[in-house]
């Protein structure tokens, strides 16, 4: 092994050059739709691609100032997929629509928290002292579209909205944030006694009843949000979030077997209880059947349209601007993979999945890195929720699942889901700055309690003594990690 | 933990694999399917604005594309709509195409494979894409004397074939509308035109579901002439048969008496010739074959004129299925033999019948296409005459047509009698329950070498009303075909 590979390197400038790669990536695909729709690339158009690429820059100056040693490659991803999905919803805007500046405008707002996140938390770890706070922020933001005066009411089916003044913010997108970090939190802290409490059963250890709690609080949020707000997706992508956290916490696959019988008995019940979810079924299932393809509300025309878009699109699309997804509703938000999967074609589409794949296996990496039972926990879960919501959506999208009302991440307009998504990008930076940085390898202290590992109050002096006092046990191939 | 992290990564891996998959599936493989697939709009909007090829009768157009407006370079226009709209069909930016417009569609968009050279011709030289034409085998004057011969405000059809070709001559149906008012550009014009047009009862803009070919109508007594070659084939009955002809018919263990026509001269005798039972229409000696026979024989004949068969694929346009039931009881039997309950049948199919019977037997796949031309004129598709199945024997049909021709000579068809021609004819009153009835006259001529078979339908009349409305039409039709 040689020098090279033991010593941390900051990897900047590489970030730096994929950063330039993405933005001509997402400029150029704006500049070609311009061209297609017989604009002329105006001021407009070069107002828009240079606030992009002036805010990616500036959160690379952050990185460099803040976390040198965040993985290189996430940053440019995000800002690629971005950039595409502003290029696709500004493509799709009808004349007078300014859903594309919208969308700007909320990508740089979103850009603005993460990078804040960045520079005021400094080390991730400070948040496993908001566990219980999170518990309570999550059960706010869940509650909240149903709380009357707050709520902007059903729309589409769902009440998962509330309303800001004229915008409507869906809370449901940062609660996954914040369950995520109070998951974390909880498991780090109890994972001994989950793992150890417990009866075996053939050749699967089962858990006690009183370790199930988060398990059943997970149930009864993601039943709750089914319930209440409508919203299959979420339900799913929450419950899914917590199975995957509680399996990585124990090791133990009899969580996910629990977890997995729990949610389709779950499924199963709303399926027949629940009449949106037996809907949903019944248009997947049966999307080619007259009766439901014409149906309203509830019925296949989506899906079908979507799938129609795509197939016209095939291997190499209609080319940006050429095709007609706005034949499909809700093209620029729920059904925007069809309308890139029409206009991009099979390869174009494949390359965007392959950007989702390298980011959320980044973030995976990123947990495998850091040392810390929490980081560890909290990356793994925000990279599974990332993998997860684009397997539903896109799964939806395809007909290979009924389609739930999820965005996809980073491409569809939205604004929570930016911000959402932004943050979670944000916290993952950081979890990599530890996971890539230099190690400690002075041996663990014995006796240290949890409360001492807490990190210091949140300056930068005490952070930065805090990181460097942590001790961890070297469990992770640290140098496969400190590769670009 | 981090062996819990591969896993759950290799658990993402799984799902976007499967994302892979269903995207290579909708893109790649079922792509073909779903862009044939009749729902599927982008097709249409492909080439909306192409000059398309003409559908011609008679050498005129009765639809072309003609100069647009700036958005839109050709503009679809139908000349005589309502005359033709049953076989044309629209071509519409929001509700697709219908009728030959539809089923055409590849010819006169001019993407169908005979046109590979003349696409790659337009490749170099620069030109519009053209279609080819397709002109039909309708002959205009009998079509639009047909259109007339239906009173407006009267829902009713009438089908003209050459029974020794299969060749449409003419084909109407009442109420029409006017194709052009929803193939016009605008899109909120369409839409109100196309609301209005559905409000009229007995229009159905899906043809599939009205019209000659699509209207399933209770054949009444025409549906004799299905009972007679059953009987004829069976060996049982010949020529000199003596038919019980009870004025009603009572079955064991049920009230209802099925009784005898009230028209005609029935009552006056107890036993029948098949010559009289049919110049007659009587009832009950059909049922009483009928009875003896068993429904399976007087199924098979049925299907063996046409009934739930398919027509051969020159007819090109929607069509519904004619339906004999099955599983009867005693009474069911004999009142589906004498084409009440729950027996169905286009009036194409009735025209289909009476023309194999006319053809000795051999029932010709009904065609409206006369030849399909390249933009330069070159025939790349004539259709010849083709035999679809054999309906009964030469020798069946010679008798069938003797017992026809005393129906118009000496029995209740005497209106549709030509002055020195034999015409053959079979009158039918189907009782809708409501006072009203379907009226029907289904006959050719000359009966010893037949030109020309007619059908005519009308619905919802009183008895007066129908006898006026079909053999009398039926005579001016036989004029004018056999007078040309």
């Amino acid at each position: 092994m040689s020098h090279a590979d033991t010593m941390p390197k900051p990897r900047r400038n590489v970030e730096l050059l994929l950063l330039v790669l993405a933005l001509s990536v997402s400029i150029g695909a704006n500049a070609l739709i311009s061209i297609d729709e017989q604009i002329s690339l105006d001021t407009d158009f070069w107002f828009q691609s240079s606030l992009l690429a002036v805010a990616s820059l500036v959160f690379h100056v952050v990185l460099r100032l803040r976390a040198k040693y965040a993985d290189p490659v996430i940053l440019p991803l995000v800002v690629a997929l971005n950039g595409l999905g502003l290029a696709m919803i500004h493509r799709l805007d009808a004349p007078g629509e300014d859903t594309g500046n919208n969308q700007l405008r909320w990508t740089v707002i979103a850009m603005a928290v993460a990078i804040a996140v960045i520079w005021f938390l400094k080390d991730h770890r400070v948040l496993r002292r908001f566990t219980y706070i999170s518990l309570a922020v999550s059960a706010l933001l869940l509650i909240l579209p149903l709380v009357p005066g707050i709520s902007a009411g059903e729309i589409l089916g769902a009440r998962v909205w509330i309303r800001l003044g004229s915008m409507t913010f869906q809370p449901g997108e940062v609660a996954k944030i914040t369950l995520a970090i109070f998951f974390a939190g909880y498991l780090s802290s109890n994972r001994d006694l989950i793992m150890l409490a417990g009866r075996k059963i053939g050749p699967m250890q089962f858990p006690r009843f009183k370790d199930m709690g988060p398990m059943i609080t997970a149930w009864l949020v993601s039943i709750g949000v089914l319930i209440f707000q409508r919203d299959l997706g979420s339900s799913v992508l929450f419950f899914g979030l917590f199975i995957v956290m509680i399996y990585v916490a124990t090791s133990r696959i009899s969580w996910v077997v629990i977890g997995l019988t729990l949610i389709l008995g779950g499924g199963f019940v709303a399926s027949k209880v629940f009449s949106h979810v037996g809907l949903r079924i019944d248009s997947w299932l049966n999307a080619f059947t007259e009766e439901v393809f014409g149906r309203s509300p509830g019925g296949s025309g989506q899906i079908v349209e979507g799938l129609f878009g795509m197939a016209s699109g095939g291997l190499v699309g209609t080319g940006l601007g050429q095709g007609r997804p706005n034949l499909v509703p809700f093209a620029n938000s729920d059904m925007i993979i069809a309308s890139f999967g029409e206009e991009l074609g099979l390869i174009g589409l494949f390359a965007i999945v392959m950007m989702y794949l390298l980011l959320f296996t980044r973030g995976f990496r990123a947990a495998l890195g850091t040392r810390d039972a929490f980081g560890k926990l909290l990356a793994c879960g925000l990279s599974f929720a990332v993998a997860l919501q684009c397997f539903v959506v896109i799964g939806g999208v395809t007909r290979l699942i009924p389609l739930t009302g999820l965005t996809t991440p980073f491409l569809a307009a939205g604004g929570s889901s930016l911000l959402a998504n932004w943050i979670i990008v944000g916290l993952l930076l950081m979890i990599s700055h530890t996971a890539r940085g230099p190690v400690d390898t002075s041996p663990m202290q014995p006796g240290r309690t949890p409360e001492a590992q807490k990190p210091a109050p949140v300056t930068a002096a005490g952070s930065r003594q805090d990181r460097n006092t942590t001790q961890t046990l070297p469990d992770a191939p640290t140098e496969a990690v400190k590769h670009l | 933990m981090n062996q819990a992290i591969r896993h759950s990564w290799i658990a993402a891996i799984a799902m976007f694999a499967l994302i892979f998959g269903a995207i290579s599936y909708v893109q790649v493989v079922g792509a073909d399917e779903l862009k044939a697939n009749p729902w599927n709009r982008r097709a249409i909007l492909q080439n909306y604005c192409n000059d398309r090829g003409a559908i011609l009768v008679g050498g005129s157009a009765i639809a072309e594309s003609v100069p647009g407006n700036e958005s839109c370079k050709f503009q679809r226009r139908y000349n005589q709509p309502e005359l033709y709209a049953g076989l044309t069909g629209y071509f519409s930016r929001s509700y697709g195409v219908t009728g030959l417009e539809g089923a055409m569609d590849a010819q006169l968009a001019g993407s169908s494979d005979q046109l590979f050279f003349d696409r790659i011709g337009q490749l170099f030289l620069g030109n519009q894409p053209k279609g080819a034409s397709v002109e039909l085998t309708i002959d205009p004057k009998i079509q639009k004397l047909a259109y007339d011969l239906i009173p407006d405000g009267q829902r009713g059809s009438i089908v003209v074939t050459d029974p020794k070709t299969g060749n449409v001559l003419a084909m109407v149906s009442k109420p029409s509308y006017d194709p052009n008012l929803i193939a016009t550009q605008d899109v909120a014009k369409e839409q109100a035109a196309y609301n209005e047009a559905i409000k009229v009862p007995g229009v159905n803009l899906n043809p599939s579901v009205s019209g000659p070919t699509g209207a399933l109508l209770a054949p009444g007594s025409v549906f004799k002439l299905v009972d007679t070659a059953a009987a004829l084939n069976s060996g049982k009955y010949n020529a000199d048969s003596v038919l019980p002809n009870p004025a009603q018919m009572s079955f064991p263990g049920i009230q209802y008496q099925l009784p005898n026509y009230a028209g005609g001269n029935c009552y006056t005798r107890n036993t029948a010739s098949f010559a009289f039972a049919l110049q007659q229409s009587c009832n009950t000696p059909f049922a009483s074959i009928a009875r003896d026979l068993g429904e399976n024989a007087i199924a098979q004949q049925a299907s063996k004129f046409g009934f739930g068969q398919e027509l051969g694929d020159q007819l090109k346009l929607d069509y519904a299925k004619s339906i004999f039931p099955s599983d009867l009881d005693a009474a069911g039997l004999a009142q589906s033999a004498i084409g009440q309950r729950d027996v169905r049948a286009t009036p194409l199919q009735i025209a289909l019948m009476t023309s194999a019977i006319a053809n000795s037997g051999v029932q010709m796949a009904p065609n409206l296409i006369k030849a399909v031309r390249s933009p330069d004129l070159r025939v790349i598709d004539e259709p010849k005459p083709a035999a679809l199945r054999t309906s009964t024997t030469p020798e069946i049909a010679g008798q069938i047509t003797d017992w026809m021709t005393s129906v118009v000579s000496e029995g209740i068809g005497s209106g549709a009698a030509v002055p020195g021609v034999e015409v053959a004819g079979k009158t039918g009153t189907a009782e809708l329950g409501n006072g009203l009835n379907n009226s029907w006259f289904t006959g050719f001529a000359p009966a010893n070498d037949p030109q020309v078979s007619v059908t005519v339908v009308m619905q919802g009349v009183d008895i007066t009303t129908g006898a006026q409305l079909t053999s009398p039409n039926a005579k001016k039709i036989f004029e004018a075909v056999l007078n040309k």
